[in-house]
């Protein structure tokens, strides 16, 4: 494997990848459903809660971070257990015998799964904002880019973190071990401003932290701000940022 | 003619075990050359280096004129591992012409290395549904697929029914007339016989880089089993 991009060979790996989907109809299946489904349980989770005067709605709130949080989740679970089987399947050695650089082999998966998460983004937002009734004050297709930029960069660490497992065993845990730390920090269920200083500095570390913030951005302002395009630039640049750490730690050369 | 692949001294360590022993041996170019040897000798890890995966301790290999795993050697070198590393979740024909693809070939080159390998009745299903012998088969066709100088198969014939098997071996004798250098492992010394070339591997060390022909003489008999039992016992008689 050399290091120069192909746009050929990342296109002719991201509908690989899309195809090994394909197959796998269950797989497509929850992948456009499950985030509406667990979505509508929240609905109703809160739908005898009263609203204090003055708040916003807890089910928009909420609702709305979880159209960040889910889709992350999913994209990690599903890229990084993707990868391993690469691995131990003896396809990944066998590609890097072949033309195809490490960056174009991650760029493939990245799109594919990007786009696999574009049609679910699709799906959980009509869904959640025609069937649920959830609020927005922006537009909602900043909804949908917000949740697909969230996605790309659950994909870019669970490629990553697919370098770090040995086993299947290990990467499904390195999803609690991801995840959960950037969801008690990202200000929903504790204000950041309201936790211990050095959390919070933690929490300014973290990427799921700007895309909550751009999530609630869009929330509660009818324009686009200048804050939830830089929160977007920032997972973007995260996304980017764990690739090219995951094509680092991708070694040719194995014992 | 200038050898294909030229292997220098090479000592390759796993963990804290010597797999390979200052191996050195050439691989004369448009020929079958047999690397035979019990398993765990050392063939797959031989292979490996040749290909440029494999993380090696010193001594050299040089493929093609290049350092082995040049990345101008990867559009010239293909590479089948032992267990067929092809795509379960995928038709035959999507494997093939993914590979196709990154070898820069069309559909039609993907479907004449199917054809090849005697899949074209099965390039539709998923490898999942094959047996083993179909998907040693369509691991294969997706080397075959790139044309490559160089052709490094990992124990190909495992598994396969004798017909099947005399027919890749003349296959593989078709492509070496057309020019392409093999390096065919096995550990069935029957196969010995039908290779140009025969590097014998135990426990890490070359035995023996020589015709079928020149062995048999050597050795005095006939059997090439016998001849490497002949060869085990003589290095074991004289230590290094």
């Amino acid at each position: 494997m050399t290091t120069a991009l192909s746009p050929r060979l990342t296109t002719a790996t991201a509908g690989r990848v899309l195809r090994q989907l394909g197959h796998d109809h269950r797989t497509v299946a929850m992948l456009l459903v499950l985030p509406s489904a667990l979505l509508g349980l929240l609905y109703l989770v809160y739908a005898d809660v009263p609203t204090p005067p003055g708040q916003a709605d807890a089910f928009d709130r909420i609702g709305l971070t979880m159209l960040g949080i889910l889709p992350f989740v999913v994209m990690f679970l599903v890229t990084s257990i993707a990868m391993l089987r690469e691995r131990t399947s003896g396809t990944l050695e066998r590609l890097l015998t072949t033309p195809l650089s490490r960056p174009d082999l991650l760029l493939g998966y990245g799109a594919a799964f990007g786009l696999a998460a574009t049609a679910q983004a699709l799906v959980t937002v009509a869904v959640a904002t025609t069937g649920y009734g959830l609020d927005v004050a922006g537009a909602v297709v900043l909804v949908v880019l917000i949740a697909v930029v969230t996605a790309v960069l659950g994909v870019a660490l669970g490629l990553l973190a697919s370098a770090f497992a040995r086993s299947e065993f290990q990467a499904v845990q390195f999803m609690p071990v991801i995840v959960l730390p950037q969801f008690f920090l990202c200000g929903l269920l504790v204000p950041r401003d309201q936790l211990p200083d050095w959390l919070q500095a933690v929490s300014d570390l973290l990427p799921m932290t700007y895309a909550v913030d751009a999530l609630q951005e869009v929330g509660s302002s009818t324009t686009a701000t200048g804050t939830m395009w830089i929160d977007i630039g920032v997972v973007a640049g995260a996304a980017l940022l764990a690739l090219g750490l995951a094509a680092a730690t991708l070694r040719r050369r194995t014992n | 003619m200038d050898a294909a692949v030229t292997v220098t001294d090479l000592v390759v360590h796993r963990g804290a075990r010597r797999v390979l022993h200052e191996v050195g041996c050439t691989v004369p170019p448009g020929r079958v050359t047999g690397l035979l040897g019990p398993s765990g000798s050392g063939k797959s890890t031989l292979m490996r280096a040749i290909v440029g995966v494999q993380q090696v301790r010193s001594g050299s290999v040089t493929v093609l004129g290049r350092p082995a795993g040049s990345a101008e050697l990867r559009s010239r070198v293909g590479y089948v591992t032992q267990a067929p590393s092809v795509y379960a979740d995928l038709t035959v024909r999507e494997n093939v012409r993914y590979f196709a693809a990154l070898y820069g070939r069309g559909a039609a080159a993907a479907d004449a290395a199917i054809a090849d390998v005697g899949l074209a009745d099965a390039a539709g299903q998923l490898v999942e549904d094959l047996s083993g012998g179909q998907r040693g088969r369509a691991s294969l066709a997706c080397a075959l697929v790139g044309e490559p100088e160089l052709l490094v198969l990992d124990e190909p014939t495992v598994g396969l029914d004798p017909v099947l098997r005399v027919e890749l071996w003349s296959r593989f004798h078709a492509l070496a007339d057309a020019g392409t250098t093999l390096v065919v492992s096995s550990h069935v010394m029957d196969e010995a016989g039908r290779c140009d070339r025969l590097l014998l591997l135990r426990e890490g060390r070359l035995l023996s880089d020589s015709t079928p022909a020149e062995l048999r003489s050597r050795t005095g008999t006939d059997d090439l089993e016998e001849a490497f039992l002949t060869l085990v016992r003589r290095t074991e008689e004289v230590p290094a």
